[in-house]
């Protein structure tokens, strides 16, 4: 799975800062929704991301339904605005003065939405759906459709027999399969993957991850991977960012993150997980209750309502991300791991 | 773990790679090929189309000139002296009048849709895509129009600027022009929300491109169904007009003004005096039924 450092893909032209410089920076990233008819209160969909992106990597984001994943990618193609935060890619802050311009960064960043038949256009072609990406871009339109014919062949569309197609003609996983050829065509360095296997079934799935794979080794991509799967996530990503109620609550390289998760919600979420193994049959619900209202989010630690192991600590103060002792790559926000924060059962769970 | 799949340029690996159980049939290719399979909105689209030709060459079909009087020619039953439909209280050809009456009636149907759709539909899609105040400040604009009975506004605007075939076809376009934007706004934002918009914008396409090649194929549809159904509408609001002496003038052929002027002599030659009536009736329901027709043809699932 690591794969990373063992070939070494050809350099980018486009590549800037060389190899170790994150591809995509996220600092502190905000966005608050206003609710309509409730003046002042807002749906805090996304609270203070802070993450890395390496180059030529697959972070997944997991999270239950609701935790502001897709908000998030959103935020990083500039589809909504964050409040707050930074993003920097590449070395250049996205949409700053001496940054590199949001319409800079969709030429290098690009998207694949979860709804496989709502992101084609009903009434165009799928051929010509591949192309407007580059036609947009400033190709002519004989050479976007050449472009397109070569998209569908790579995501394993014959284009002469699926090109002149209306999306209702295709069944998900061809959908899905023309709309990675859309995210692909106009040459991107990154790609956002919002839940793109999640609507498909299960032998569709594997395909459609086997060409994401291939397509990343052909194409020297990265991959922001977001899913609620995780054994989907696990198969493809090499770190994991955890998410709930619009935080980071834990991050780390794939293996320690699923092996030694350090956050209890990390550890809740992977027990939920059903077993095939009936002698690990899960007993009781390791989390119960829905996440709470993200209009109103529980002060401190925003999990205490959910977590067994609060206590007056969580309730009040807001836990600081801290290292695992074995891996400072795995970071957990938890008062647990936070030797300072006072909590009685420090490294218990 | 290794790459179960390996890819290649030249030979797509998936065993989904069927040949297409359906022939490739675009979306107007499907509509048209609907229609095609409708008797009834091909019969009454050609008697539609018989009276738009009509129209065209009512100078070559019309027997008589439409505005010669004749004293002792007046309230003439059918077939009097080569007069096939009659005439008129001026002794003028009835069926002359009617082809000419066509003309008028036509333009003051198609012309009023045609600018309201325009108007109406570019204001519907920038209130759709634009959103928050744009929108809400368009649409409570039509909705102030909306308050008046169409017929009470057609009249009260032809009334306020005069009669004349101009001042009517302008009430009538700002009758329609509510209606219009309201169906393509509805369109509009129900598009909006979709992933494609979203995608296309990803991609980096203005919003200006984004409308032209991703909302304005999408709306088509709807704002031409509703358009079409207009036209009945407006055909029968310029002959109401016409009658009430706000549209068209005389001595001008027109069905509204000629129902208008014949009815004082329906005790004379009641066949004569219907005949305006009649042709107000058949032309707007054939109109109405190829509108259904249409609707029908168009309501593809996509």
């Amino acid at each position: 799975m690591n794969s990373l450092l063992l070939d070494t893909p050809a350099t980018d032209p486009r590549d800037r800062g060389g190899r170790n410089q994150p591809l995509l920076i996220a600092r502190d990233l905000l966005k608050h929704f206003p609710v309509s008819g409730a003046r002042g209160k807002k749906v805090q969909a996304v609270d203070g991301v802070s993450f890395t992106v390496l180059k030529g990597e697959t972070l997944g984001i997991v999270g239950e339904s609701g935790c502001g994943k897709s908000t998030l990618a959103r935020l990083l193609l500039h589809l909504l605005v964050p409040d707050r935060g930074e993003l920097v890619f590449d070395g250049d802050p996205v949409n700053a003065p001496h940054g590199i311009a949001v319409d800079a960064l969709r030429r290098q960043v690009q998207m694949v939405f979860q709804d496989s038949h709502a992101s084609l256009n009903p009434r165009m072609p799928v051929r010509d759906s591949v192309a407007f990406g580059p036609f947009v871009r400033g190709t002519a339109k004989p050479a976007a459709r050449v472009i397109a014919r070569d998209m569908l062949k790579k995501v394993g569309l014959d284009p002469d027999l699926f090109g002149p197609r209306y999306p209702h003609e295709l069944s998900g996983g061809q959908k899905q399969r023309v709309n990675i050829a859309r995210a692909l065509a106009t040459g991107p360095r990154m790609v956002i993957l919002d839940e793109p296997v999640s609507a498909l079934d299960k032998s569709i799935e594997a395909q459609v991850l086997n060409l994401l794979r291939a397509l990343k080794r052909q194409f020297n991509l990265t991959y922001l991977f977001i899913s609620h799967d995780l054994n989907v996530v696990r198969h493809i990503s090499d770190r994991v960012l955890v998410m709930y109620l619009g935080r980071v609550v834990e991050i780390g390289p794939a293996e320690a993150v699923f092996e030694r998760p350090q956050h209890p919600y990390t550890q809740a979420l992977l027990a939920s997980r059903p077993s095939l193994d009936p002698a690990r049959r899960i007993l009781e619900p390791p989390i119960t209750g829905d996440p709470p209202n993200p209009i109103d989010p529980p002060a401190g630690c925003r999990f205490h309502t959910r977590c067994p192991f609060a206590e007056m600590v969580c309730e009040t103060t807001d836990p600081a991300p801290v290292a695992a002792p074995e891996l400072s790559s795995h970071v957990a926000s938890c008062h647990l791991r936070d030797p300072l924060s006072g909590h009685s059962r420090l490294g218990r769970a | 773990m290794p790459d179960t799949l390996a890819l290649d340029d030249s030979a797509p690996t998936f065993d989904e790679q069927l040949p297409p159980a359906i022939r490739v049939r675009g979306y107007w290719q499907s509509v048209l090929y609907r229609l095609r399979h409708d008797p009834v909105t091909l019969c009454f689209g050609a008697i539609v189309l018989l009276i738009v030709l009509a129209a065209v060459f009512a100078p070559l079909v019309a027997p008589f000139d439409p505005y010669k009087e004749s004293i002792i020619g007046r309230l003439k039953p059918f077939g009097w002296r080569g007069h096939l439909l009659g005439t008129d209280e001026l002794g003028r050809d009835m069926l002359s009048r009617l082809f000419y009456g066509a003309r008028i009636s036509l333009l003051m149907g198609i012309v009023p849709v045609a600018t309201a759709a325009l108007i109406g539909g570019a204001l519907g899609v920038v209130g759709g895509f634009a959103g928050g105040r744009t929108n809400t400040a368009i649409m409570r604009t039509m909705d102030v129009f909306y308050a008046f009975p169409s017929v009470l506004l057609a009249v009260a605007v032809a009334g306020a600027m005069g009669g004349g075939i101009g001042n009517g076809m302008l009430a009538l376009t700002l009758v329609f022009i509510p209606p219009m934007c309201r169906v393509v706004e509805t369109a509009t934002t129900q598009l909006r929300a979709l992933d494609f918009i979203e995608a296309a914008r990803a991609s980096g396409a203005s919003t200006v491109t984004i409308i032209r090649y991703h909302v304005l194929g999408n709306v088509l549809g709807p704002a031409f169904i509703y358009a079409s159904s207009l036209i009945s509408v407006s055909i029968l609001l310029a002959s109401g007009l016409s009658f009430l002496g706000l549209g068209v003038q005389p001595p001008a052929a027109d069905w509204g003004l000629m129902l208008s002027t014949l009815r004082q002599s329906i005790y004379v030659v009641p066949l004569v005096c219907a005949l305006p009536g009649m042709a107000i009736f058949v032309t707007s329901i054939c109109c109405n039924l190829v509108s259904d027709g249409l609707r029908a043809a168009m309501d593809v699932r996509m």
